[in-house]
């Protein structure tokens, strides 16, 4: 089964994308993230988005990209603090942010692809986050009930990927791409290696094809580092 | 102005919490500082939330990899035989309670062991990240923070002002003056910082203490 196309604005062409539609996008900080499909969405255009991504990058790389041409309406994540557009625009009230603990968001979206509608978490228990949500007590323990969460379009990025669409993520860069693969109604994974089918080892793969709907090769990468941090040449640890 | 040193000695105090064999989360900012005072000999490893489970030094000059950071998205090295995993298995590890012990920065903490990290009502709000994960699943959570804020106030209170990230979670608070232990009858003042007397610690904690058995200037 190939599902490889050549470039990300074909993959966001067949995936019909529309103004006001719910899309997750993989990556932690501009860690694994799939900048040449960001770079496509941001090209077509589509408005209104709601976007379900951990940060939302930086001024000028990544998520921040659909933010200076204001084509977000929402955002879901955990963590924003590198992005000045971003508090720019949520302060004058144009864009909308729900604040989701680390975990929590994890495993909504782990649920919302494993066919799971809700779980009950001690994460968030007794905070603003369990506000207005049921608790329920398990052997002398609170909890809240957190609800599956599902998009209409997932973007992810992974190092490697065959055309069947089995994918292998490298280090860090792993992070929520896998649990946002399986939870929308269409994914595409981009990819710095497209191999052919039964090239990778089967007991390797991290994200099974049965859950990309299409692949293709990133046309190129920048792989931007956030915070550069060194040891001096013969230094201590850390 | 509090001074890098009283930082550092927070920072190494922190480090004799580490025991042989455990998995531990540090927090970003002062708490990532721990790793520097883990001592020679000991092992311990350092889980990222981000998806690794043995966290090495930071890399030299020249030999970064941007798919490779910690959660303060700095770049770092793996240490021998670490592993990888996704964001959904990292916090099930953090929330099944399989890391030992989380060290996190605080804005205030009470006597009831509740957490305040993460917002100020009426400032920009950057988010909570995975605080609130690590201190609902981590067997163990030990708080690193100035004991008084810049204008002399506590942040060691009966109660906390500020929205909480746990409700009553915190197991340990080290301070630039004080280690203290969350306890049904309040905090149990354990040890004082050098040149600090019971006396300083009790006028610099709004919080009830509970003095008995202190170990004065042990760190």
């Amino acid at each position: 089964m190939d599902k490889s196309v050549k470039t990300a604005k074909e993959a966001l062409g067949k995936a019909k994308i529309k103004d006001g539609m719910t899309v997750m996008v993989g990556g932690f900080g501009l860690c694994g993230i799939p900048e040449n499909l960001i770079a496509a969405l941001r090209d077509s255009g589509v408005k209104n988005l709601t976007v379900i991504s951990n940060n939302a990058g930086v001024d000028d790389f990544g998520l921040g990209l659909l933010l200076e041409t204001r084509q977000i309406k929402k955002m879901v994540s955990t963590y924003v603090g590198e992005n000045a557009t971003f508090e720019k625009q949520f302060l004058d009230g144009s864009l909308e942010l729900e604040f989701v603990p680390q975990g929590t968001f994890a495993e909504r979206i782990r649920a919302g692809g494993a066919g799971i509608p809700a779980f009950f978490t001690p994460a968030g228990v007794g905070t603003v986050i369990a506000e207005g949500k049921e608790t329920r007590v398990f052997n002398g323990k609170e909890y809240v009930m957190e609800r599956g969460l599902r998009a209409d379009l997932t973007l992810v990025k992974a190092y490697r990927g065959d055309k069947a669409g089995n994918l292998v993520y490298r280090k860090t860069a792993r992070n929520f791409n896998p649990m946002m693969a399986t939870a929308s109604d269409f994914t595409i994974a981009e990819v710095e290696q497209l191999d052919e089918i039964g090239q990778i080892d089967p007991d390797f793969v991290h994200t099974p094809g049965i859950y990309v709907d299409l692949i293709l090769k990133g046309e190129k990468y920048e792989k931007r580092i956030e915070q550069r941090t060194n040891r001096p040449k013969g230094g201590a640890r850390a | 102005m509090k001074s890098e040193s009283s930082k550092e000695r927070i920072v190494q105090r922190a480090a004799l919490e580490l025991k042989s064999g455990y998995y531990v989360n540090l927090g970003i900012g002062m708490p990532t500082l721990v790793a520097n005072y883990i001592p020679e000999g000991m092992e311990v490893v350092l889980q990222s939330e981000n998806g690794l489970l043995g966290i090495g030094p930071f890399p030299y000059e020249g030999e970064e990899e941007p798919d490779l950071i910690n959660a303060g998205k700095q770049t770092i090295t793996e240490t021998r035989g670490a592993s990888y995993f996704s964001s959904s298995d990292s916090f099930a590890m953090i929330r099944g309670g399989h890391v030992d012990l989380t060290i996190l920065g605080a804005m205030e903490v009470d006597q009831e062991g509740n957490l305040a990290n993460w917002m100020i009502p009426g400032k920009m709000v950057k988010g909570m990240g995975g605080a609130m994960d690590l201190v609902a699943g981590a067997k163990r959570v030990v708080v690193t923070m100035q004991h008084g804020a810049k204008d002399g106030s506590s942040k060691v209170l009966k109660k906390c002002t500020l929205p909480f990230t746990g409700k009553k979670v915190v197991h340990r608070i080290i301070t630039d003056l004080a280690v203290m232990d969350v306890m049904p009858d309040g905090l149990h003042l354990l040890e004082t910082a050098l040149g600090v007397s019971v006396e300083d610690v009790k006028k610099a904690t709004e919080a009830k203490l509970v003095v008995n058995n202190v170990k004065i200037g042990t760190y």
